[in-house]
């Protein structure tokens, strides 16, 4: 193959904290059937040690407070303010408070058409389906480039969900991430499994911890669904880190949307390879950040390998009051992938001379008969959009905060579930009325 | 109703005098129309009047009933009660049609210190007047004239103006676009809202839009000044030898 992985550079100040960080991890779970993908992951990492700030992928995000030995503490939000997400929606709760299950909190974990189980009662059992994927899409997803966190995150994740649909999932799991303490330093991996046209609806939200570090394992199989939606919390002092990889095989669907919205650090990746033909693969994302000491980065890997292969990024950020975005997307074409479509769009909407948006879009393409395009823009509000609200007589900051929505629509698009797209939008309305002057 | 006075505008960004000295009073109860060559300053006197950014007036004054306009923001004209039905109605994806028009109704109230209008109401009087322009439950869900075709689109602006009910209504070439089936329609909306109370100021190029909303008084525009007025003849006069002779008889 011509893809060589991006090797990471041999640094002392690399070797030293990944020493120190895995001094305070300790030694990996070695029981039960998850035990030897946790080893090889530990071995991953070690070759690879944990990234550095003159890595190619981490020049615009600051990896020093991911990866030093303990979590910066993170005050906690109080979210009384508005109604829980998703509330209207009929739902299988999973709760985690600062990384742990909480069974009280918790739906049973029993649904028709899918089959669910705790991560951390597989150190218990040596057989079991997960163990042929845990570990397994994160390691095909270090090449060609290294993602330290995601292997630190299989080696010792403490706890997590394995989802197998086997049929159309009755409603959506909604995996719930409270932040109850403000040093907690969380690792979940979750391993979900859509089987042949299975259908399955995984809801996100939530802080988490006061640094998160969450891994998702997502295999389509032949004519699967799977769905995606995420909210990542609040709470201002927040840092997260989040991969995504996702295995496709023919006329599979995979569609993951992210709302975040404050956070002094979020990395989010996602890593989709398009294996199968006809599959179709759609990741979005809208963040809005108020200050200085917002961070956001959207990092995406997408790989086509299979034949009509249709791909989607669409990112918006909306930033203000010195906020920075990130956006590094990049689309490969493998040879023989004909009739790929992909499509590539990141803006971001700079509400002051402050903020900045750092884009790095990239597309390789080994392949002569495929369509992609790609975007970047940063921009200020649309004045003739803002004129024509405020000719019907919408005040100017009102009228500026539909502006910004519209900006954020073709994100929000993405969600094909009306009723949750909803509940987006109108958590979006109420970060931005809240901040209305 | 409106009244403007001696008006001199330029650009903003560049030095360039697009009006040059409007004098024109608007009635309540008149249609006025206001004709004239591409480049007369037509669209420019809509935008100034509606507070549009990137104008600067120079000279001169408008007012409508009686409180003087100019240093209001956009949207306090709007409350005020002038009203501008755009030659191009701008898309704003992701927000309802339904949602902008209730929050630009209860806005305006809210400005006027009036009672919001409850959303039981609101539903009851939007749907009562999307149905008489033929705007479907469908055109009212979606975003803001998002894949609306022309003749929606300017539809769509009938509705905003029937819903915000204005003193003083400014027509920017509402009939730019549209079919002569579409043109009734919209006229039909236009004539609807025809009242005592209501001024409209409608700026055309065609006289066959004067065919369907017809006007007590036809000004000819050129060069930022009105250089003619008179009655609903003198748009057939346009129409029939365009507008060489007017412009030569003045010079």
């Amino acid at each position: 193959m011509r893809f060589a992985p991006v090797l990471t550079k041999p640094s002392a100040k690399r070797d030293a904290d990944t020493a120190a960080r895995l001094d305070v991890l300790g030694d990996i779970d070695a029981t039960g059937c998850l035990a030897e993908a946790r080893k090889t992951a530990l071995a991953r990492l070690t070759e690879m040690g944990l990234p550095h700030p003159r890595d190619e992928y981490w020049r615009y995000t600051k990896p020093d407070t991911l990866v030093q030995p303990q979590a910066p503490a993170a005050a906690l939000h109080d979210a009384s303010d508005e109604a829980p997400l998703y509330d209207g929606i009929d739902r299988l709760k999973v709760v985690f408070v600062d990384g742990v299950f909480d069974p009280a909190q918790s739906d049973s974990l029993e649904m028709a058409g899918i089959e669910l189980c705790r991560l951390a009662e597989l150190s218990d059992t040596d057989i079991h389906w997960s163990r042929d994927l845990y570990g397994v899409l994160e390691a095909d997803g270090q090449v060609p480039v290294p993602r330290p966190l995601a292997a630190l995150n299989t080696a010792y994740a403490s706890d997590g969900i394995a989802i197998r649909a086997t049929d159309k999932a009755a409603r959506p799991v909604n995996l719930i991430y409270l932040h109850e303490n403000t040093a907690s330093d969380a690792m979940l991996h979750h391993v979900i499994k859509v089987e042949a046209g299975a259908e399955l609806t995984v809801l996100e939200n939530g802080p988490a911890a006061a640094r998160f570090n969450a891994c998702m394992e997502v295999d389509v199989a032949e004519g699967g669904a799977f769905h995606h939606v995420r909210a990542q919390g609040r709470d201002r002092e927040r840092r997260t880190v989040t991969h995504i990889f996702t295995r496709l095989a023919d006329e599979a669907t995979f569609k993951s949307f992210t709302l975040t919205a404050n956070g002094v650090l979020t990395r989010n990746e996602a890593i989709m390879d398009l294996q199968g033909n006809d599959c179709v693969a759609h990741v979005a994302g809208a963040s809005l950040g108020d200050g200085g000491d917002f961070h956001h980065d959207d990092t995406v890997f997408v790989t086509h390998g299979g034949l009509n292969g249709e791909s989607r990024q669409v990112f918006k950020k909306v930033l203000r009051n010195g906020a920075t975005g990130v956006f590094q997307g990049k689309i490969l074409v493998k040879e023989g992938a004909q009739k790929t479509d992909g499509y590539q769009i990141s803006q971001s909407l700079l509400l002051d001379d402050d903020s900045q948006f750092l884009a790095k879009p990239e597309l390789e393409i080994y392949a002569d008969d495929v369509a992609c395009s790609h975007g970047s823009t940063s921009g200020a509000i649309d004045e003739e959009g803002l004129f024509y609200l405020r000719s019907r007589g919408v005040p100017l900051a009102e009228a500026t905060d539909l502006m910004t929505l519209a900006f954020l629509a073709e994100a929000i698009e993405e969600i094909d579930n009306a009723e949750i797209a909803e509940d987006i939008t109108s958590r979006l309305g109420a970060w931005l009325e809240r901040r209305r002057g | 109703m409106l009244e403007i006075k001696n008006l001199h505008v330029k650009l903003e960004e560049e030095d360039k005098q697009i009006l040059k000295g409007v004098d024109l009073t608007v009635e309540a109860g008149k249609v006025h129309a206001i004709m004239g060559p591409n480049g007369s300053g037509k669209s420019t006197l809509s935008y100034v009047l509606s507070g549009r950014d990137g104008y600067e007036v120079t000279e001169g004054a408008a007012s409508l009933g009686g409180e003087d306009i100019l240093d209001m923001e956009a949207e306090e004209r709007a409350a005020a009660g002038l009203f501008l039905a755009f030659q191009y109605p701008v898309e704003i994806p992701g927000v309802g049609n339904m949602t902008f028009l209730r929050t630009a109704v209860n806005a305006q109230r809210k400005a006027r210190g009036e009672e919001e209008m409850s959303a039981a109401e609101f539903l009851k009087v939007v749907r009562e007047k999307a149905k008489s322009l033929k705007i479907d439950a469908d055109m009212l869900k979606r975003p803001v004239n998002v894949g609306f075709s022309g003749g929606e689109k300017k539809r769509n602006e009938i509705l905003q103006m029937a819903m915000l009910e204005p003193k003083m209504c400014i027509l920017d070439e509402t009939d730019s676009g549209l079919d002569v089936d579409a043109m009734k329609l919209v006229a039909e909306g236009v004539n609807a809202l025809r009242d005592a109370g209501r001024g409209f100021l409608v700026i055309t190029h065609y006289q066959r839009l004067l065919d369907h909303i017809k006007p007590d008084v036809v000004h000819i525009m050129a060069d930022g000044r009105i250089v003619k007025t008179g009655g609903p003849e003198l748009a057939l006069e346009v129409e029939n030898n365009g507008y060489a002779d007017i412009l030569a008889e003045m010079a």
